[in-house]
């Protein structure tokens, strides 16, 4: 039906196309560990050695886990599987609250124990209006 | 052969089309916009700032689709010999890299008050990045190879895009594979979104508003390309 050219033509493009998805898809999935923003706090139980470099913890903020004395802030980060203590002296995001997502950066002390140096809020996919809001809760 | 087309028809439609186009473009726009910076009730965590979405996610929807597009129309193009198909594509680059554009920037807005800093390496924005360096590249590769009288621009334009497609879908699912400070998709067209319909619609109003847009200038881009060939005194292409 079409002519040769076509055809050839038409292979050309595939066999680039599955030759770029390949290379890309090993490329990404060696690069795994750098591409991943924040390490939850289970992943950092399974670390074989405490890492000396700067990182990022991310999870869900514990509930009633937040104190704050004089200007140092604790709370618990949690994946619900696994938890790690928090220290950060500083300023954070207006968003960040208990229950909500949150991701900090800074160094481990130990596997349970974070100093964070930069705190950053991780919003959810959650869209609506604060009425709705209100009815989901008193369910 | 579908290969040949006649400018001239097109031309008495793309000469045309763009009045009636702007005209529902801005009825559509002041529709959404009301709908988005009014009308629509404030998010309960994010309060106002929620209304920058209804430009965000708009814009980085058109410059995904448009540089999908753009690749479709470059391949198939190139595999049929098709030049118009071309001639299209370079038409709606422009609009997907300004799209591209406002959606970094809006999420670099939203990202300030929300997260608590303008940018992130992470891998959602990383991605949308590197589509715009994508979009910028294939521009200029027009730029330069354009008057070459030879189908090399064509070809290389094709290249650009096959490399260029392979991060659509890295941008879209990056939120799903890895841990990103970028939140996951909100709509999701089998199961229920996540998102209130009150602030469903003013977003989906925008989408067409902004579609409207590139559409505009698309017309008039390719309008454009249609006079040259005139000038050039060719009636087939």
């Amino acid at each position: 039906m079409y002519g040769k050219k076509v055809k050839l033509r038409f292979f050309f493009v595939l066999l680039v196309l599955i030759t770029l998805i390949l290379s890309i898809f090993l490329i990404l999935k060696s690069l795994e560990e750098n591409v991943v923003y924040f390490q939850s706090p289970s992943e950092i139980q399974l670390l074989e050695e405490i890492e000396k470099k700067k990182i990022r913890v991310g999870g869900m903020v514990k509930n009633k886990s937040i104190s704050i004395k004089a200007k140092e802030i604790r709370f618990i980060i949690t994946d619900f599987k696994n938890e790690i203590n928090v220290t950060y002296s500083g300023v954070v995001p207006n968003l960040f609250s208990e229950g909500k997502g949150v991701v900090a950066e800074g160094y481990l002390k130990d596997k349970s124990f974070f100093i964070a140096t930069k705190i950053l809020a991780k919003h959810d996919e959650n869209y609506m209006p604060p009425e709705v809001k209100a009815a989901l809760e008193e369910k | 052969m579908f290969k040949y087309f006649e400018p001239n028809k097109i031309f008495s439609i793309t000469s045309k089309a763009p009045k009636y186009v702007l005209f529902l473009f801005i009825v559509i726009f002041s529709i959404g916009l009301t709908e988005a910076l009014i009308l629509s009730p404030e998010d309960y965590k994010q309060s106002h700032s929620v209304r920058i979405m209804y430009v965000h996610v708009p814009a980085a929807w058109i410059s995904l689709g448009i540089f999908s597009s753009i690749t479709f129309l470059s391949v198939v193009g190139y595999i049929f010999k098709i030049r118009n198909f071309f001639l299209i594509s370079k038409s709606l680059a422009p609009s997907g890299l300004v799209f591209n554009i406002v959606a970094l920037v809006t999420g670099s807005i939203w990202g300030k008050p929300t997260w608590g800093t303008w940018w992130a390496w992470d891998a959602r924005i990383t991605s949308m990045l590197i589509l715009a360096l994508f979009f910028v590249m294939y521009l200029v590769a027009w730029r330069i190879y354009e008057n070459n009288d030879n189908d090399k621009v064509y070809k290389i334009t094709s290249i650009i895009t096959l490399v260029g497609i392979i991060n659509i879908p890295i941008i879209k699912y990056s939120v799903e594979w890895w841990n990103t400070l970028h939140q996951p998709a909100s709509i999701n067209i089998l199961s229920k979104s996540a998102i209130h319909t009150s602030m469903l619609i003013p977003l989906l109003i925008m989408t067409a508003a902004f579609a409207l847009f590139s559409l505009l200038i698309f017309l008039m881009k390719y309008n454009t390309e249609l006079i040259k060939i005139k000038n050039k005194g060719l009636d087939r292409l």
